[in-house]
């Protein structure tokens, strides 16, 4: 492939292993510019493994990353912060770069937020946690969000306003996100890429191309697939001129 | 008013204090207090071979501690030993080995006690000048250091992602512990400097609801157990770490009857 500068990461063939034990191998993916990626995969089989490798967190890897931008904004999948500090959510928000205080306000709006500005950061909710994360993340309008099942414990309704605003960050600041997620209908409505992991990858492509492939009815079942052919149907047909619905 | 040796002690105990508490919160936020110590049970190596080669006391305990830490680092890789059981033989032994080496040195008198405790007496013209030249110095590193040290307090795994080189930092903040360690040893004593970063810190973790109010009351406590330490020190005769020490848990204390009385609000 010729020199492509829209991408943001690359991974060839990375792996990574503990005591011997691969935890992920044989990984090869890139992210573009305004592009999702989503990593899918059962409990286990190194999506967040995988997340680390891209985020050069874990450094003795096999394989190959190229990671050609520093503007990251990462919400990991578990985070522990000892309350021995004294940490409001507005310290939290400036944690790794200086922000305006409008961009914090403007980024802690979007997640629903705002209005927790002053609390401590022990004083929240899971799912307020959870917000506070991605507007962190967000807010320092990075090149690279990498998002390790962003929105755990946050209200139904608010999970799906979440993954709205998620897409449209990817539209306006069109950065390259990854995404890692067990929600397969949210997931692949707004996906552009899908991985299907299981300790290596099992299948990737177009959500479509993913669903069709075995291998991923095998890991999912077939009610899984199911899912996802119902988007389907906005392909197999086109709308005419007059206005109509005409088969294909 | 005072005799010159007492506005020493003093000028060179708030020199300490400015530096003792941001480092201090760092050492409570980063769970280091047996860290500290080590360090600071190696400092009297590090004061042995001072009188032996007729070396600055402050540089040889700098060298000493930094290079036990880097020999920590190392045995923390190399070995499967829990890392407060590496502390403890990396503190003793030091500590030991020093002891040692005094027993040979008979034709220098050594005041045992003031290493170990501090003396007030002994701070020199000198010291000053190490102590307000290496402190402002360390203060301006820390400045510059502060934000992928803070933030990989908090998470390290976030702090790596998003590029902020954590390992460099927790490298020059260990270079940083050796500093005050060498700094004030003479002042507050080796066994008690650990109780000059943390105590103060303590104290500031119970009135304070942000890393830089907390940061912030932890030097004013700093400075003000100096002040009442010394005075104290200077009224009874006794040490001056000790006077010091006691001097923070005194502010401590206090500390915990606020708490109290926030709860009793709250409620």
């Amino acid at each position: 492939m010729s020199l492509n500068q829209n991408i943001l990461v690359k991974l060839k063939q990375a792996g990574f292993r503990i005591n011997g034990k691969w935890l992920v191998k044989g990984v090869s993916l890139q992210i573009e510019k305004g592009k999702i990626v989503t990593l899918i995969g059962p409990n286990g089989s190194g999506k967040s493994t995988t997340a680390k490798i891209a985020l050069g967190i874990y450094k003795k890897i096999d394989g190959e990353v190229e990671k050609y931008t520093n503007k990251v904004g990462y919400v990991p999948q578990k985070i522990s912060i000892d309350w021995t500090l004294p940490l409001r959510v507005n310290d939290f928000m400036v944690l790794t770069e200086n922000l305006k205080d409008e961009a914090i306000n403007e980024a802690l709006s979007l997640t629903g937020v705002i209005h927790l500005k002053d609390k401590n950061l022990g004083d929240l909710s899971g799912g307020e946690f959870q917000r506070v994360l991605l507007a962190r993340a967000i807010s320092k309008k990075p090149d690279l969000l990498v998002l390790d099942e962003p929105v755990q414990g946050v209200d139904f309704t608010g999970e799906i306003a979440l993954y709205e605003l998620i897409k449209k960050i990817s539209d306006e600041l069109n950065c390259g996100i990854l995404l890692i997620s067990h929600d397969l209908h949210t997931v692949m409505s707004a996906t552009d890429h899908v991985v299907c992991l299981n300790g290596h990858v099992c299948c990737s492509g177009s959500p479509l191309d993913v669903a069709k492939n075995n291998e991923y009815k095998a890991l999912f079942g077939e009610q899984a697939s199911q899912i996802l052919t119902r988007y389907k149907h906005s392909h197999d047909h086109i709308h005419t001129s007059e206005g109509e619905i005409k088969k294909n | 008013m005072f005799d010159d040796f007492f506005i020493r002690a003093l000028v060179a105990g708030l020199g300490i204090a400015f530096v003792t508490g941001p480092l201090g919160c760092f050492v409570i936020w980063r769970r280091l207090s047996y860290f500290g110590d080590t360090l600071a049970h190696s400092a009297l190596l590090g004061v042995t071979l001072a009188y032996t080669l007729e070396f600055n006391i402050a540089l040889s305990v700098f060298i000493i501690s930094s290079l036990i830490a880097l020999i920590l680092i190392q045995l923390q890789k190399r070995t499967n030993l829990p890392g407060d059981a590496l502390l403890g033989l990396l503190a003793h032994s030091s500590l030991a080995v020093g002891l040692v080496v005094i027993g040979f040195l008979t034709f220098i008198r050594f005041d045992i006690m003031g290493l170990l405790f501090g003396d007030i007496l002994a701070v020199t013209a000198d010291d000053l000048l190490i102590i307000w030249i290496g402190g402002p110095l360390i203060l301006l590193i820390l400045k510059l250091i502060w934000k992928p040290l803070f933030a990989s307090t908090v998470n390290y795994e976030l702090a790596e992602a998003e590029g902020l080189n954590p390992d460099r930092a927790k490298a020059i903040f260990t270079i940083l512990m050796a500093g005050i360690i060498a700094i004030s040893i003479k002042m507050v004593g080796l066994l008690l400097i650990t109780g000059m970063l943390i105590i103060p810190a303590a104290m500031a973790r119970n009135i304070s609801s942000s890393p830089q109010s907390m940061v912030i009351y932890s030097i004013l406590g700093g400075l003000l157990s100096v002040i009442l330490g010394l005075f104290t020190s200077l009224q009874f005769n006794t040490s001056s770490g000790p006077s010091i020490i006691a001097a923070s848990l005194f502010l401590f204390i206090l500390s915990l009857v606020k708490i109290k009385q926030s709860i009793k609000l709250k409620n």
